[in-house]
């Protein structure tokens, strides 16, 4: 099993949600959070202070998967998330030991 | 017929002669009486702008300031404002109002209004309640000393912000005042304010540069990011601001009269251009309007048009606005950083520059050559201009040197700021063990 993280613009969100509903994918986990890669921050301003601000809101989305799941949900990640300009995000992709669910007791690909 | 003819003769001749009667001593009889009388209407609408003027402290200004500071502090610029109003509210009913309104000299007013002595269901002041004065007079007391807490934001300690401002209050305060409004020096020498440019504004900016400077400046001052934390609630206090401010101005006359009503003119007009002059200048120089900006602007224009309400026209105030609108601009933005102290909200950059710009132009436009309601006779505006600034160099030296002295008491015996700990935690929780978003 395989733990997907991938870190979007905010904006993106919904449509790699419905990619990833279209393939069978029906769990995943959002957190809003603040980051920056290559994509240069902005600068505001309140009565003539000037602040740069480095740090931009993204959105990560986490998905755990089976692995012959894997190549295809990465593939529409990619897609949905694309805009072609900088900041568009990462997939990170690292081994899951273990999936529980918590209301049964059920453990491993059945859990997911 | 003829007994009713002769009747009727007598009855309408009499009705001549007692209206006749009536007409001559009319006027006597009215005229003799030198005392006022209640008049509802005044009376109505001066109920109405004490309830304005508090509205524009608590939650105006409140709201204005917590949108500027960061998210950990809000609560406690809000506590600042709302205990204020009520430690100022008891001060002045135990000798507040005594001291700026009663007779006494020219310096001070005695105590013979103490604990409200003499103000009774019926007592009057002009033609309202003396209660309603007195209590309208209030909410002046106390917008001033909560428009000094924009000075300290973020570091000031609970309990000396209160000492000081009960002092304040008492030796600043009630004298300028009385100065200037309670029979003093400053009404006696000629000095134009309607409506508290220099008792308000220039008093509390000045206090709140003292402040600025006894402080210091927060930590990370310059270096890391403040922004402020919701400029929506900032534009909200703004708006609240605006329209409390009719009750400032306008009720200034204490009458509802056309004076009153010019007053409400010019402060629409003035705030309208500080506001779009803000705006602008700094569309011109950023490359952006910026919210802060507007409301910035508009604060400038009420600050300065306050002392010009009752004296200037329409053009006047345009010409008061779009001044105060670029010189607050100058002061706040540009020379603040320059000069690198801390006056965090613009206490000083807003109220004082914009005191002193209402002060000074209220001479010049209060002229009836130039739309006001003519200058005292015999007086150029040269000479009002001098007595403008005699009034404005009085209470900045008067303001200055005792908010220091107080300032620097007060940190000798209890300290005025609170520790490095409780201000990077935030003053919130350190002081008040409240956040001021639970989400």
């Amino acid at each position: 099993m395989k733990l997907v993280t991938a870190i979007l613009k905010p904006f993106k969100m919904d449509d790699v949600r419905e990619g990833l509903s279209d393939i069978g994918v029906t769990g995943i986990t959002v957190t809003e959070v603040k980051g920056f890669g290559r994509q240069k921050g902005h600068t505001e301003l309140y009565r003539g202070a000037e602040y740069v601000v480095d740090f931009l809101p993204k959105i990560k989305m986490e998905v755990a998967v089976v692995d012959d799941q894997l190549d295809k949900v990465v593939d529409v990640i990619s897609q949905t998330a694309n805009t072609g300009k900088i900041g568009d995000g990462k997939i990170f992709v690292s081994n899951l030991e273990q999936v529980i669910r918590i209301r049964t007791g059920e453990t491993g690909a059945e859990a997911l | 017929m003829i007994n009713s003819k002769i009747e009727g003769g007598i009855s309408s001749r009499l009705l001549k002669v007692i209206f006749i009667l009536a007409t001559v001593l009319f006027p006597v009889v009215v005229f003799a009486q030198d005392e006022a009388v209640l008049n509802s209407g005044d009376t109505a609408w001066m109920l109405t702008s004490m309830a304005l003027v508090l509205f524009m402290t608590i939650p105006g200004l409140s709201l204005f300031y917590a949108g500027m500071v960061r998210s950990k502090n809000p609560l406690s610029v809000m506590m600042q404002c709302f205990a204020i109003t009520c430690l100022i509210t008891i001060l002045w009913v135990l000798y507040g109002y005594s001291l700026a309104f009663g007779e006494g000299g020219k310096f001070v007013g005695d105590l013979s209004k103490a604990f409200m002595n003499g103000v009774g269901v019926d007592t009057l002041s002009g033609t309202i309640p003396e209660s309603v004065f007195s209590m309208f007079q209030l909410t002046f007391a106390i917008i001033t000393p909560a428009l000094i807490v924009g000075a300290f934001a973020e570091r000031m300690k609970f309990s000396a912000m209160l000492w000081f401002m009960g002092l304040w209050v008492t030796i600043v305060y009630a004298p300028v005042c009385h100065w200037v409004w309670g029979g003093g020096w400053l009404g006696d020498q000629g000095v134009l304010d309607f409506a508290g440019g220099t008792v308000v504004h220039i008093n509390a900016g000045i206090a709140g540069l003292a402040c600025a400077i006894m402080l210091g400046k927060r930590r990370g001052y310059t270096e890391v990011a403040m922004p402020p934390h919701s400029m929506v609630l900032t534009l909200v206090g703004a708006g609240m601001l605006w329209v409390g401010w009719f009750g400032f101005n306008a009720g200034s006359e204490l009458a509802a009269d056309g004076t009153a009503g010019m007053a409400m003119v010019v402060t629409q007009i003035a705030t309208a251009a500080a506001a779009l002059t803000w705006m602008f200048v700094e569309w011109k120089i950023h490359g952006k309007p910026s919210a802060l900006g507007i409301a910035s602007g508009a604060v400038a224009g009420l600050v300065a048009i306050t002392p010009a309400s009752g004296y200037v026209g329409p053009m006047g105030a345009l010409a008061i606005g779009s001044c105060s609108g670029l010189g607050c601009y100058i002061v706040a933005v540009h020379v603040k950083r320059a000069l690198g102290f801390d006056d965090s909200l613009d206490a000083f950059g807003v109220h004082g520059i914009g005191g002193i710009i209402g002060a000074l132009l209220t001479g010049v436009f209060a002229d009836a050559a130039l739309g006001g309601v003519g200058l005292a006779e015999g007086v150029s505006i040269g000479a009002q201009v001098w007595n403008q600034s005699i009034g404005i160099f009085a209470t900045i030296a008067y303001c200055l040197v005792v908010s220091l002295i107080l300032l620097k008491l007060l940190d000798i015996v209890i300290g005025l700021r609170v520790s490095e700990d409780e201000e990077a935690e935030g003053l919130d929780l350190a002081l008040h063990d409240e956040r001021g978003y639970n989400l």
